[in-house]
Parts: structure tokens; C-alpha cells; sequence
């Protein structure tokens, strides 16, 4: 289980942009979602290490992990997928995959990975990750190298983002199956009304607070009937027609 | 040959001892330490000066010739100059290379001067690794210099590898080109410590429909320095591309200066180079995935460097 207590976390030009984040993460999917700008982004980061609350702790299992470094929290167990995944020159998508997994990824091993997120393994194992990869190629590769990692908390920042063809439904049995396997909680943020329906879960994250948290059915509804409109009455005007 | 000696044929051109068939020469400590030839690949030693002649026969396929250098005496300068013959038609592949073991306080240098004499239609793959070991005070220099000429249809591809132990190094490599002719050569480098290495390219674009492209990858650590420069001159209609990729870490220096010169108005030339550190994100993805800051700075060197 996965738990905030009070975490918060202000940039270095003094902006908090987390406030007081208070959760509890025990189910099978929960998706956070919110206005861009509400601190989605940064609270993955916060949880993987990748940025450091200024406030707070925050536990896995019981354990406090608030200190540890990035790779000492990967080692615990949790894995993360990026919203723009990395390029490397050189490095090639069976060399990722090796890492993730912790053993060498032979085709078959690779196959059972990339097989899931739309990708042939004899087409892609010995492909660079650089520039001659497209987004949404790099995009699946990012879930795939999730995938082999096979942890107890996995995160998602915008998985759906850039994956054009492949459909949401196959994503959606991405994560099924991951849990199938792990047993985990799989943190997922999106936009998307279907991610958000297959929520158990819902977090509403505005301004850098949990404005709402509950089961899906008691917070999506409230969701889909709101829209962000902008308070700015020119693009009002326009969004209206 | 000692184990040291066995140590360093294998660093440079994966050999674990001598031969016992197909076309070679190994050079040690300045001398002739080992000769083979083949029914077409024939090699004569030269009267004037250090080195030997490789003479490969016009339609020979898929046959190789490893012509390995190995220095372990301390304070040793050896220049040799080695002349490759190459058949019209032939498909072949050249493995050189040279490793200096110095564990004395007396600099060992080896300067290996080549020439290339590439036949009409022939296809040659080139293979070059420098390796450097030993723990004395004397440098280990290595100052390589190819002169490539390719005839009509000629194609040359070559690899050269410096991944450690090299103090110093001046690498020269000149190259004219015929029509139709290809020449393709990748560089990898990496200097640590107050290493220093210099490469310089050139290649003269002359005939039609030609083309070159030069790829270099380097990794400067610590307080080393790296200068590299490509020249290519278009003088006909061609096509011609020169790319110098480097990670730069610690306290060390690269210059790069890619230089295009067209005289002909098809000349299409193109040329990147790009110095920089290694992202941060390409460290922290790594770290989510496990690996220490210092494992994933490996991971990337290595493969930028593969």
C-alpha cells in the first residue's frame, strides 16, 4: 500500500504546487486526474523520487520511503512510466528491456513484453531508442520496459498520449494483465473518460489538492459534468459557439 | 608468446594466439612474429622500410587478413608502413590493430602508416581497435594514418576503435574517391585521465555519384582533450555527410569542426556536431529502472560507445 501523509512540495521559485497531499492507494487501478497545472505530474515524481517533497512522508508498505533516492525506490518496487519517454543513442530496446526485467531479454522473453503493447520483438529488440523511433512507438516501449519490471506500484504519467492506432481497449488489457501478474496497485494519470472507467479508484487533483478521492462511481459522474471551461470570456465565448 | 602478448592480440583483433590458417601477420616488439598467407591473399615483407605489402587477387570473397601490431617493450618507437593491394571485385575484410602494454618509465609509440589501394567493384570491411594497458610512467602513444584510394564502384567501410589505455594519439585519414565509390567510416573514441586524442578526415569527392560518410562518436572524461576535424571537398556531382556526436563529462575539452568545400554546383554536403553532457532524464529513467547514478552513466557511455 502506498500512503501520503500531509506531502507537499514547492518549486525552487517558491510556487507550491503540491499542498497537504493526503492518500491512501491499496486498489487494483486508480487513475488521477485534474486541470493541467494541478500538480499530476509532479505528485508521480514525488512518489518515485524523481523530486523531493519539501513536507510530508510518504510510505510504502508500511515503510517510509520519504529519503530514499530514486533507484533505492525503483529497488522497492516501484516502476514508472514517463509522459515523454527518453532517447538513447546506442541503446537498444532488448538493452532497456534487460535492465527492466534484471536479466538478459532474449526475443521470446522481449516478445512477451512488446507482444503486449502492439510491437513485434523480432521488428524492434535490436532497435535504437533514438530518433528514428516514433513517439508513440517510444510510448509503448516506455509501458513495455513497465511491463518487464513486473513491480507491486506502477505509474503512469499520460499513457494513452501519442499511441494513435493502437487502441485504448488494448492499453486497457496492458493493465489488466500487469495486475493479473503483479498483484500491484497501478497508478495510472489521464484525461481520458475511458481510463477513468476502469478506475476503482479517482483522484481529483487541483491546484496542488486533492479536491476529490473516492470510487469511481461516486466521483466520475461529478467529473463529466464539469468541464474546465477557461474564465477567460474570449475563449468562453468561442468554446460555447 | 608470453600471456601479456596473447592478452593484447586478443584486445585488438580477437584473436586468442596465432593462427594456424588463413592470411595474417603479427608484428611484435617491432619484428615480424608471425606470417601466413593464402592461395589469394599474398604478403611481402618491403626493402626500404619497416612494413609489408598486402596483395589481395582480383575476384577474392570472403576472405580475411588480420595484420595485428603488439608493443610490450617498454621505451619501443616503431613506425611501420603497410601497403594493401585490393583486387577489382574482391569482398574482403582487413582486421589491424594495436595494443601497447608499458609498464616501464619510457614512452612506447606506434605509428602505423596505411595505404589503400581499393580495385574497381571491390568491397573491403576495415577493422581497427587501439588498446592500451600497463601501469608504468611511460605514455602510450599511437599516431595512425590511412590514405584510402578508391577506384569506380569501390566501397571501403571502416571501423576504428580507442576505448582505453591510449595517451596520446594523432589519428590522419585521407581518402579520394572515384565514381560510384563509397566510403563509410565510423570512429569511436574515449579519453580519460590527461588523455589526449586528435583526429583529422579528409576526402576528396571526385567522381560522379560518389559518396562518404563519416561518423564519429567520442566520450571525453575527466581532464582529457579531443580535437576532431572533417573535411570533405565535393568536387563532382556527390554525396558526402560528416557527424561528430560527443559526450563530454568532468573537466574535459572537445573541439569539433566539421569543414564542407563544395567546387561543383551537384555537390550535396551536409555536416552535425553536437558536444554535450549526458541528459539528466537519460539518468533518471535509468534510476527508476534500478541502476545506481553511477550504473546508469555507464549503461549510456557504453552504448553510445557500441
Amino acid at each position: 500500500m502506498l500512503e501520503l501523509r500531509g506531502v507537499g512540495y514547492e518549486a525552487d521559485d517558491g510556487k507550491e504546487i503540491l499542498k497537504d497531499i493526503n492518500l491512501k492507494i491499496d486498489d487494483r487501478f486508480v487513475a488521477i486526474t485534474g486541470p493541467n497545472g494541478g500538480g499530476k505530474s509532479t505528485l508521480a515524481k514525488v512518489i518515485v523520487g524523481i523530486a523531493q517533497p519539501t513536507s510530508g512522508q510518504i510510505l510504502l508498505d508500511g515503510e517510509d520511503v520519504t529519503n530514499l533516492s530514486i533507484t533505492e525506490r525503483a529497488r522497492c518496487g516501484i516502476s514508472y512510466a514517463f509522459q515523454q519517454p527518453v532517447r538513447f543513442k546506442g541503446l537498444r530496446v532488448r538493452d532497456l528491456l534487460t535492465l527492466a526485467a534484471g536479466k538478459d531479454t532474449k526475443v521470446t522473453d522481449a516478445c512477451q513484453y512488446l507482444s503486449e503493447v502492439g510491437l513485434c520483438a523480432h521488428d524492434y529488440i535490436d532497435r535504437e531508442l533514438n530518433d528514428s523511433l516514433s513517439g508513440g512507438e517510444l510510448k509503448r516501449i516506455e509501458i513495455a520496459m513497465v511491463l518487464a519490471r513486473g513491480t507491486k506500484l506502477s505509474i503512469f504519467d499520460e499513457p494513452e498520449a501519442g499511441i494513435d492506432l493502437w487502441s485504448f481497449q488494448n492499453l486497457i488489457r496492458v493493465f489488466e494483465k500487469m495486475y493479473q501478474q503483479t498483484r500491484g496497485s497501478i497508478l495510472i494519470i489521464s484525461h481520458q473518460e475511458r481510463i477513468l472507467n476502469i478506475a476503482d479508484k479517482i483522484i481529483y487533483l487541483k491546484g496542488g489538492r486533492v479536491e476529490k478521492y473516492g470510487d469511481r462511481e461516486s466521483i466520475l459522474p461529478g467529473l463529466l459534468g464539469t468541464s474546465s471551461r477557461a474564465a477567460c470570456p474570449v475563449l468562453t465565448e468561442k468554446m460555447e459557439g | 608468446m608470453d600471456f601479456i602478448g596473447k592478452n593484447l592480440l586478443n584486445k585488438v583483433s580477437g584473436l586468442l594466439d596465432i593462427p594456424t590458417s588463413g592470411a595474417f601477420n603479427i608484428r611484435a616488439n617491432g619484428e615480424s612474429a608471425a606470417r601466413s598467407t593464402s592461395e589469394n591473399i599474398d604478403i611481402v615483407s618491403k626493402t626500404d622500410k619497416p612494413g609489408i605489402n598486402i596483395i589481395i587477387k582480383p575476384g577474392t570473397k570472403g576472405e580475411s587478413v588480420h595484420i595485428p601490431v603488439i608493443v610490450s617493450e617498454s621505451g619501443l618507437k616503431d613506425t611501420v608502413y603497410n601497403d594493401f593491394y585490393i583486387g577489382e571485385n574482391c569482398d574482403v575484410t582487413i582486421v589491424a590493430g594495436c595494443g601497447i602494454h608499458n609498464c616501464g618509465s619510457e614512452d612506447s609509440a606506434h605509428d602505423g602508416v596505411h595505404r589503400f589501394f581499393v580495385g574497381k567493384h571491390a568491397k573491403v570491411r576495415y577493422i581497427e581497435k587501439h588498446y592500451g594497458e600497463g601501469e608504468g610512467r611511460g605514455k602510450r602513444l599511437m599516431n595512425p594514418e590511412s590514405e584510402v584510394t578508391l577506384d569506380e564502384g569501390a566501397e571501403m567501410d571502416m571501423e576504428t576503435t580507442q576505448i582505453s589505455g591510449i595517451d596520446d594519439t594523432y589519428r590522419k585519414t585521407t581518402a579520394k574517391l572515384a565514381a560510384h565509390a563509397v566510403l563509410t567510416i565510423h570512429e569511436k573514441v574515449m579519453t580519460t585521465g590527461e588523455q589526449h586524442a586528435d583526429a583529422y578526415f579528409s576526402a576528396d569527392l571526385n567522381g560522379e555519384d560518389c559518396r562518404c560518410n563519416i561518423v564519429s562518436r567520442t566520450v571525453a572524461k575527466d581532464n582529457s582533450v579531443q580535437n576532431f576535424t572533417s573535411v570533405l571537398n565535393g568536387n563532382a556531382a556527390c554525396t558526402g555527410h560528416t557527424e561528430c556526436d560527443s559526450i563530454i563529462m568532468d573537466h574535459a575539452r572537445v573541439l569539433a569542426s566539421p569543414q564542407l568545400c563544395a567546387t561543383c554546383i551537384d555537390a550535396s554536403l551536409i555536416h552535425e556536431a553536437a558536444i554535450g553532457k549526458i541528459a539528466g532524464e537519460q539518468l533518471i529513467k535509468l534510476m527508476t529502472l534500478g541502476l545506481t547514478e553511477k550504473e546508469a552513466e555507464e549503461q549510456i557511455v557504453n552504448g553510445f560507445l557500441k
